[in-house]
């Protein structure tokens, strides 16, 4: 191929995005969600707002951590002073976490479900609303078509949603912007102090709509993310299973 | 000027016998009662008052009449549950309806009959649907209620007194048209005094002093020179709209327009007293009489008709209008003062105070229940369960700071599950522990946090809680009941950390 050929391509493509992503909400990479490289892998290299994101977690463990992550996310989106709407079935997140995450846990507001039906339609109807920062849906499993109706619904009112898929049982294709997938790690403390150091995770992209996937290391240090050095502690294994 | 219609039924429960019980329709039959040692007729059927049975004669002499006479019991109270169903049925007619015992019905008609083609078409529509289910019935319509009782019941020439000619209507009436007791009735009767065109003329004083102030104060009641106040059934709310349909609905469409309609009409209202609504209640009266009722509410006091009209777009399946529905009543059961910002869509302050995600609970309280929706604030607690509390409004603000000193786990568990630990040195954090048939090395720890439960609201023993992380890194909250015992210790899983 030319280079030439090259050109045109890279620049189809573009047009092609562009075209794609009718109005993506552009957060200027300088104010962005500090999560350094990672944004890399996003398309503009910003991070994807006004779309549906989608967190696997097949335990209880990688469900605290990524909720701690989405928790960290909502922060920021939750800046402007918009609530959030937390819809779940059997939920068991302890409101007063969210403040660790920089959070206000009086400005989420739960909704309690026991139908995945209900749970369709209470996130559809969410997302609807523009004066909420973000919707959390947890949601073990959800098909094509269903996840298609809510990126519908989102790409006209610019709300964010998150799902998460909490011990999903079948990992079919979803319109979902981002497929990601948080794991615990182990944490480390500054020279030798006792205790329990900072939540750090495994943060897996598996899945990026016009972006590459991607396996990175980050901490969440008080009020911000800290990214580290990809480390040989993550398998590079994990980015190529993407969904 | 007021319109009153009183309506007659001189066989109210003969009639209401016979609709239970066809097979008695055009019989001679009665109701008894006890009456100082003698059975006397309380009700006669039309049949029996043709043969000349009349109410207050001894059953005997009714016998001695028609031998084949049926008999019934009359049950106290019985007229008064009838009328009062009655007068419920026909509050489709006017907002404001009073019961007349023994046996007639009042209603304040002012400014009703328009909606029916005039009083001649009100009146009309009133004794053919009470003649279709079945009672005999007269109605008469006049200034005061007064001169339409005694119209109902006595007049000959038409049912509709026009305004201010109650004078002449009542001349040529007997004077038991007036509703006086039997004292004054006989003294009139000995009197002469066949029609109250022959006494009206007299002067006061000498009406007072032959026959007392009754006479005079139904007389002034009938003319209209004194206030006659009725009690009405059903009180009538101050923020009440009202539609009346010409044909029974029945469709999902109609349903709606209705309620827009109406919602229209009373937002309308609403906004220019600066009021919204907080819970409203629709009613249908059915073409079979009965009722059906919807309710919605609202997190905000709102006077937005788009808004009002998507909950009770919710609530449409459940309306049954079976026949149809006659007529739409829309009342607000509470309203309050509305908050000015919401006057303009979506541009409210930003944060829990929008307006759209009010609208947003509205319509999600209106499928799922106002239950499913939570909101927390912090509570005065250390014990984790306790430390938070569901709000009880959007406005609420919290009056405690969240507790930030030490860290909470992100899932916790509503019941902490037992974990087998093994932990060699009394308040140290354990080497390891068993989960789920999972042992979990542990790497670092931190703890001990104790917590001790609030002796005044439970009993039992304290807690120690520690994070602990095993060497996968993953994070969790276990706690140790009680104090260290070799033997006995109990520990529990109770959340994970992010």
């Amino acid at each position: 191929m030319t280079t030439e050929k090259q050109k045109i391509l890279t620049r189809l493509k573009r047009q092609l995005l562009e075209a794609q992503e009718s109005n993506p909400t552009l957060i200027a990479p300088g104010d962005g969600f500090g999560l350094g490289p990672l944004e890399a892998c996003f398309p503009f290299k910003v991070f994807p707002t006004g779309t549906i994101h989608e967190f696997l977690a097949e335990n209880p463990e990688n469900i605290a951590a990524s909720e701690g992550f989405m928790a960290g996310l909502m922060a920021k989106l939750m800046e402007t002073g918009n609530p959030c709407l937390w819809i779940s079935r059997n939920r068991k997140l302890f409101p007063p976490a969210l403040q660790g995450f920089g959070v206000w846990p009086q400005q989420v507001i739960f909704i309690d479900l026991y139908r995945e039906k209900e749970i369709l339609w209470v996130m559809e109807e969410a997302l609807k609303c523009e004066g909420l920062a973000v919707v959390v849906a947890e949601l073990p499993d959800i098909d094509f078509a269903q996840s298609r109706r809510l990126q519908l619904v989102v790409e006209k009112s610019r709300v964010t949603g998150f799902l998460l898929r909490k011990e999903p049982k079948r990992l079919s294709a979803t319109a979902c912007t981002v497929r990601w997938s948080i794991k615990p790690q182990p944490s480390e403390l500054q020279s030798g102090l006792p205790g329990v150091g900072q939540p750090r995770w495994e943060v897996n992209l598996l899945k990026v709509r016009n972006g590459h996937t991607g396996s990175f290391l980050l901490e969440w240090a008080a009020d911000h993310f800290k990214f580290f050095e990809t480390t040989t502690a993550i398998d590079s294994a994990h980015s190529k299973q993407a969904g | 000027m007021k319109r009153y219609v009183v309506i007659w039924f001189p066989n109210l429960l003969t009639d209401w016998l016979a609709i239970r019980k066809p097979e008695l329709k055009e019989k001679v039959f009665v109701f008894t009662a006890n009456v100082r040692g003698r059975v006397m007729i309380t009700a006669a059927s039309k049949a029996a008052e043709m043969q000349g049975i009349f109410v207050d004669t001894a059953l005997a002499d009714a016998k001695a009449i028609v031998p084949e006479i049926q008999v019934f019991d009359d049950q106290i109270g019985l007229s008064q549950k009838l009328l009062t169903r009655i007068g419920k049925w026909s509050i489709r007619f006017t907002p404001i309806v009073a019961i007349d015992l023994p046996n007639g019905l009042i209603l304040d008609a002012s400014g009703c009959t328009h909606l029916w083609g005039g009083e001649k078409g009100y009146l009309q529509m009133i004794l053919q649907r009470l003649r279709e289910a079945g009672y005999h019935c007269r109605a008469a319509i006049a200034d005061t209620i007064g001169t339409a009782w005694a119209i109902a019941r006595y007049g000959t020439i038409s049912p509709i007194i026009s305004s201010n000619q109650q004078y002449n209507a009542m001349l040529n009436l007997p004077p038991t048209a007036l509703r006086l007791d039997n004292l004054i009735m006989q003294r009139l009767h000995k009197l002469g005094l066949t029609q109250i065109g022959k006494f009206i003329q007299m002067p006061r004083s000498v009406l007072r002093r032959r026959f007392g102030e009754e006479l005079l104060l139904r007389l002034g009641q009938a003319l209209g020179t004194v206030e006659e106040s009725i009690k009405p059934l059903v009180v009538v709310l101050p923020y009440e709209e009202r539609l009346p349909c010409l044909e029974p609905i029945r469709t999902k469409p109609a349903i709606e327009m209705a309620i827009t309609k109406l919602l229209e009409l009373l937002c309308l209202r609403l906004s220019n007293e600066g009021l919204g609504i907080r819970s409203a209640t629709l009613k249908g009266y059915r073409v079979d009489g009965r009722l059906t009722e919807v309710q919605i509410g609202t997190n905000q006091a709102t006077n937005q008709v788009a808004h009002l009209f998507k909950l009770f777009e919710l609530k449409v399946a459940t309306i049954e209008p079976a026949l149809g529905i006659e007529l739409f009543v829309l009342t607000a059961t509470k309203v309050e003062a509305v908050l000015v910002h919401q006057e303009k869509l979506w541009s409210g302050k930003p944060g829990l105070a929008d307006t759209g995600l009010a609208q947003l609970l509205d319509r999600l309280a209106g499928k799922i229940g106002q239950q499913a929706i939570r909101r927390y604030l912090p509570a005065a607690h250390y014990w984790p369960e306790r430390s938070l509390r569901p709000a009880l409004s959007l406005e609420e603000q919290a009056e405690t700071q969240w507790q930030n000193t030490n860290p909470r786990p992100m899932e916790m568990l509503s019941r902490p599950e037992p974990v087998q630990v093994t932990a060699p040195i009394p308040d140290y954090p354990p080497m390891n522990f068993r989960y789920k048939d999972e042992l979990h090395m542990v790497k670092k720890a931190d703890g001990p946090e104790r917590i001790e439960r609030e002796w005044w609201l439970e009993k039992g023993e304290h807690r120690d809680y520690y994070i602990l992380e095993d060497e996968k890194g993953r994070r969790y909250w276990v706690f140790r009941s009680g104090h260290y015992n070799e033997q006995k210790s109990e520990w529990f899983l109770h959340g994970f950390f992010a």
